[in-house]
């Protein structure tokens, strides 16, 4: 039974990166506006389907057999960031700017409808496009590395490898540059930021910017990952990773990225064990009611979550 | 502190918001269900289709009702002669119960509806057919297979296809004769169908003294099932069985063939679609499944009725795409039979369940209908299907 534990780790680790970067765009937006955008899980969703296109177009145009993969995943990535990216700015601007100083149940409303609103659109568009809304993606990374203990998928090495790029990226920007200290500022005090000269819309703007292109990058690594997307993955996902960002602490990024880690390795290590420790009595199928329970506890006796405590890290 | 506090209190606000919209989504409510008797004078006939048109489950929801669509045009000018207006209104159920509930309310709100062709889900038609015996509103199921459907004594129920409990058997008794199967995995979407199937292979294959080294549950709309298959490598069994549908098989048995699963996979008729190819690439090769719906195109007359269907719908027809269309068949033989008996006028909710109800020996273009006690067809067969490279091939009706 202890022989799965390397490979049921991996498959933990790479499904666990995937929830941290669509957990940092909830926290980031949280930290500043103390919002939780619900719509995140359907631009990460988008940014699937963005990716995906591009792979298809690639593939129809003939240039993907001769393409470098790597190259291909580049365009697609950046591609499906973009339009993620500018989606995101676009929504916030429509849909949560003039809401901004109404009580705070109203600009979630308005995050479920924008939720609700991309799924459709993007099945919608699809079925006119495509004549069906599942889209399969073709496949750049098909090898795998023989471990011996363990099989890790080229694309599964290819998602962890992007995962923390982005995250040391991000760290770096927020912590190092100009306007990541601008950000910094609006988080802890909008007025105050706004009498320092920083213009407090564009920050706002920026945030979204970083946090949609960066679920829309996850979507193009889940596509790659899973191969098969539909307009509704962003659901379960999207609520797994809010998950993690309450984890780590709303609001703080490594606890997003800690959180994404953990609630992933927990889905894998329970689904995998549950059924033969528990005799069968549990199965894997009450692999996210283990997890669930896990943040339950951390939230009882620690309710900032794990590193939720440094107020002044938030962004 | 005041304000850590106030972020809990947002955050449960938010989940119980969440909540709340998700719980909202079927409440649509209409009022009295008293259209259950003949009021109106008008010369409109009804009937539904209740299946999946959204949502992953859509192609063969869409094919249920393009099924009873073709049935319903083809029989318009009958219902003309006899100086009635014969309308489908198709309706969407989402695969989801409440969505199923509510529309069976806005059905019976309306008088003209004399019967529903539906469901494709067992878990929503369970809660829908509350409903109709409610309004005596008659429903003929062109795919349900979950036992407790017909069990539960609802006199409005009657389904045209096999039942889990001779599928069920049936599958594990194949698997074991003519696959020589010894070790079997079962995995089940925990959903009505999908556990209520996998009980019953289950329990044939533990009568038959075949090894069950593993039985689990998955979440259906979920793209990563490693953690189960992990479990599934671990104990290298002959055959994975799936109950469940073919959004989740697909992505099973694909994922089973990257992590080096070298047995058969076996489903129910939930994975019965022609999308599980597109779903799983390659890996759907060899993929095994039986099914309660039979390939209409095996003979020489059932061809021709799939040109003539692809011609008048744009579409080729699925495999459910038939039972739709026997369902519609009987449905409206049943109300023609009801009008005959009411001497020419509009008939009542009841008279047309009274006369669907005593259907027998009814040839539709794919099967033969008698409905016993129940609602359960003495005609409906069990046949077994496999995968080729793209497409299924059939391979014969199990006995």
């Amino acid at each position: 039974m202890l022989s799965m534990l390397p490979q049921v780790l991996v498959d933990g680790l790479t499904l666990g990166f995937m929830y941290a970067v669509v957990a940092l765009g909830y926290t980031m937006v949280y930290g500043i506006l103390e919002f939780i955008n619900f719509a995140h899980g359907d631009l990460f969703m988008v940014g699937a389907f963005v990716g995906t296109e591009v792979l298809l177009t690639f593939e129809a145009l003939g240039t993907l057999e001769g393409m470098n993969p790597f190259v291909a995943f580049f365009i697609t990535l950046i591609v499906a960031m973009a339009i993620t990216g500018a989606l995101g700015v676009g929504i916030e601007r429509v849909a949560y700017r003039p809401l901004r100083g109404a009580p705070r149940l109203v600009p979630l409303i308005s995050a479920i409808g924008v939720s609700f609103l991309l799924q459709d659109l993007v099945r919608f568009s699809e079925a006119i496009y495509r004549n069906e809304f599942y889209l399969n993606s073709p496949q750049l990374f098909t090898g795998s590395l023989e471990l011996g203990f363990a099989t890790v998928p080229q694309k599964a090495i290819m998602v962890m490898v992007i995962a923390i790029v982005l995250m040391i990226v991000l760290t770096l920007f927020v912590n190092k540059t100009k306007w990541g200290i601008a950000m910094r500022a609006v988080a802890q005090d909008q007025s105050t930021a706004s009498l320092m000269t920083i213009n407090v819309d564009k920050v706002i703007m920026l945030t979204f910017l970083i946090g949609s292109s960066l679920g829309g990058a996850t979507g193009v690594l889940f596509a790659q990952n899973y191969g098969t997307i539909d307009p509704y993955i962003g659901f379960i996902l999207g609520l797994k990773a809010f998950t993690a960002a309450v984890l780590g602490g709303i609001g703080n990024l490594r606890g997003a990225m800690v959180g994404g880690v953990i609630i992933g390795l927990l889905e894998s290590l329970s689904g995998a064990y549950m059924g033969p420790l528990t005799n069968g009595a549990f199965g894997a199928e009450y692999k996210d009611v283990f997890a669930f329970s896990i943040l339950i506890l951390v939230l009882l006796f620690k309710p900032e979550g794990l590193f939720g405590e440094a107020v002044k890290e938030k962004v | 502190m005041m304000r850590k506090r106030s972020q809990i209190g947002f955050i449960s606000a938010v989940v119980a918001a969440g909540m709340a919209v998700t719980g909202c989504g079927g409440s649509q409510t209409t009022g009295g269900t008293e259209g259950a008797s003949d009021a109106s004078g008008s010369t409109k006939i009804v009937i539904a289709t209740q299946s999946p048109l959204s949502g992953s489950q859509s192609v063969v929801g869409d094919a249920i009702k393009t099924g009873a669509e073709y049935a319903v045009n083809l029989q318009k000018e009958e219902f003309k002669k006899l100086g009635f207006d014969l309308q489908l209104s198709p309706q969407d159920d989402q695969a989801d119960p409440k969505q199923g509930v509510a529309n069976a309310e806005m059905l019976l709100s309306n008088p003209d509806v004399l019967g529903v062709v539906g469901h494709y889900n067992t878990g929503v038609a369970i809660p829908s057919s509350v409903k109709y015996e409610e309004g005596k509103l008659v429903m003929v199921s062109p795919a349900n297979t979950g036992v407790k459907l017909t069990e539960e004594g609802k006199k409005v129920v009657h389904r045209i296809c096999a039942r889990d409990d001779s599928q069920g058997p049936k599958a594990a008794i194949y698997a074991k004769e003519k696959l020589g199967v010894k070790k079997v995995f079962i995995v089940h979407d925990k959903t009505a169908y999908g556990q209520g199937i996998t009980d019953q292979v289950k329990a044939q294959f533990e009568k038959d003294g075949v090894e069950i080294v593993g039985y689990e549950g998955i979440t259906q709309g979920e793209k990563d099932y490693s953690a189960v298959l992990n479990q599934v490598i671990s104990k290298s069994p002959d055959m994975l069985y799936f109950g469940g549908i073919y959004s989740e098989a697909g992505i099973l048995v694909k994922q089973a063939r990257e992590k080096g699963f070298k047995g058969v996979f076996m489903g129910g008729d939930g994975i019965d679609s022609s999308e599980l190819a597109k779903i799983a690439g390659d890996a759907v090769e060899g993929v095994v499944f039986t099914s309660i719906a039979g390939d209409v195109t095996q003979t020489a007359e059932g061809k021709k009725w799939a040109d003539a269907y692809e011609k008048s719908m744009g579409k080729k027809p699925e495999t459910f795409s038939v039972y739709g269309y026997d369902a519609a068949g009987v449905l409206l033989e049943g109300i023609k039979e009801a009008i005959k008996a009411n001497g020419g006028k509009k008939p009542s909710r009841e008279q047309v369940l009274e006369a669907v109800h005593k259907t027998k020996d009814y040839q539709g273009q794919f099967t033969k209908v008698t409905f016993d006690e129940k609602g359960d067809n003495q005609f409906a067969d069990v046949f077994i299907y496999k995968f080729g490279k793209d497409k299924s091939e059939f391979v014969g009706k199990v006995e």
